[in-house]
């Protein structure tokens, strides 16, 4: 069938992607190698402070990933590219698992620092329900068939998704505050914030290469779906 | 003039709804005995204690209204889907959005009769003490609401036409209302005791922003859901 053919042809060139792969896990080891030589114990957590150079970065990157989602849903509604679904659905999918590692890793650098794994403080909270959210978004596409339904309802529960993140964390902010300010190079000491930005960079690499190798994934499900489709009403 | 076509579609298709639900009762009647069921049990796993009770009170009830108002939404969307009358009421012509409207007031009209026989059972089994602003409490209530219509309504609208509608609805909606319960529950928590803080007009404006913001945003983003 040339136009399923062709349709795969389109999906990105792979000797370039094996190259991001090797690229973005280089720059991470090296990343991690580098700040977790060259920072000091912390005066009052230790060792425990390199939990940092994942979390932070992970916490960004999550937020990121959701804002790719937002970008994309609202490009999907406007344009009607099938890519555009895809891109929202791959980087939703790398969104939360990068938002289940930052919750994963405050637990576990919560615990010996504040005594407690969980706690419900406003932004550990306002994670949660962005985790949540981005949980709904990817039940409803497992539970919706037809592409194009599937399309453009995840787009608008992304799009609503999205706008309801700031008043979600405002929300929970009124409510309780106990979390430190957010670790940003401007609140750290500096012996710290090289290596938090040279993580920052790596995790966006891997970001990015996550959601590249998911979106060819995507597009070969989709072409797979669609040569289903032509099998069973009897094409070749 | 259009826009009054547009408002008598919208009343059509909400008397549409409430007479269904009042010919047929048993949708109304199964939903709020649900809300009641809640309470009850609440109160026997946080009871006997009787302030232990008053203080989880706001909360009990919300939870009650939360859990409840999700069937009521499938349902409103279902009735439709059975009887195969969405596509032909999609074919009607006039704006999509009046189908949204129609919708959402016909919900929010059966919420409200829900709301008032949850609440009055609320109060009784949670000896809940009126306060002097009552009034205010009300008008909580009634913006929390109207939250939770607003966006029921809009999820229920694809989550009843997916597989696997009863988990998706909630698994949606219930993330999306934690403003909405937050602020509902604290201001009413406050507006309950002396609110010496007067923390509940802040609240209040919360729950008024997020019930105009999400009501623009369904609205708009309705068109795009209902295409067939």
């Amino acid at each position: 069938m040339p136009t399923n053919d062709r349709s795969l042809d389109s999906s990105l060139p792979r000797r370039t992607g094996i190259w991001l792969a090797f690229a973005c896990f280089a720059v991470l080891g090296a990343a991690q190698a580098y700040s977790i030589s060259n920072s000091p114990a912390e005066g009052d957590m230790g060792h425990l402070q390199k939990i940092m150079y994942v979390h932070v970065p992970a916490a960004w990157m999550t937020f990121l990933a959701f804002f790719v989602v937002l970008v994309f849903s609202v490009l999907y509604l406007w344009r009607r590219r099938e890519a555009y679904d895809l891109i929202a659905a791959s980087a939703a999918e790398v969104g939360a698992v990068f938002n289940g590692l930052t919750l994963a890793l405050g637990m576990i650098w919560g615990r010996p620092t504040w005594g407690v794994w969980w706690t419900w403080d406003a932004r550990l909270t306002s994670t949660l329900v962005l985790f949540l959210i981005f949980i709904g978004y990817l039940a409803l596409r497992g539970f919706v068939d037809d592409p194009g339904q599937r399309a453009r309802w995840s787009a608008a529960v992304g799009i609503i998704g999205a706008i309801n993140v700031p008043i979600v964390y405002m929300s929970v902010m009124w409510w309780r505050t106990l979390h430190q300010q957010p670790s940003s190079p401007s609140t750290l000491d500096p012996a710290y914030t090289l290596g938090l930005r040279l993580n920052a960079i790596a995790l966006l690499l891997v970001m990015i290469y996550f959601i590249r190798r998911r979106y060819e994934i995507a597009r070969l499900e989709r072409a797979a779906e669609q040569a289903a489709q032509m099998a069973a009403m009897g094409g070749r | 003039m259009a826009w009054r076509d547009d408002w008598r579609r919208v009343r059509a298709i909400a008397r549409k709804d409430v007479t269904t639900e009042l010919r047929a009762k048993a949708g109304f009647n199964s939903v709020a005995s649900l809300g009641v069921t809640i309470l009850i049990l609440l109160g026997l796993a946080l009871g006997p204690d009787a302030q232990a009770l008053r203080d989880a009170a706001v909360g009990a009830v919300w939870l009650a209204l939360l859990f409840s108002g999700v069937l009521a939404f499938n349902r409103s969307f279902q009735v439709e889907l059975e009887s195969g009358a969405l596509e032909p009421l999609l074919q009607y012509p006039g704006p999509r959005w009046t189908i949204f409207a129609g919708k959402l007031l016909g919900n929010l009209i059966f919420l409200t009769l829900m709301v008032t026989i949850v609440v009055a059972v609320g109060v009784v089994l949670f000896s809940v003490r009126i306060p002097s602003r009552w009034p205010t409490l009300l008008g909580v209530l009634a913006l929390g609401v109207v939250g939770l219509v607003v966006l029921g309504t809009f999820y229920a609208s694809m989550a009843s036409r997916s597989r696997a509608r009863e988990v998706l609805l909630p698994l949606l909606l219930f993330p999306m209302l934690v403003p909405v319960l937050v602020a509902a529950t604290t201001a009413s928590k406050a507006l309950l005791g002396a609110d010496l803080m007067h923390d509940a007009d802040a609240w209040i404006r919360l729950l008024a922003a997020y019930d105009v913001i999400f009501l623009i945003a369904t609205f708009l983003a309705f068109e795009h859901v209902i295409e067939a």
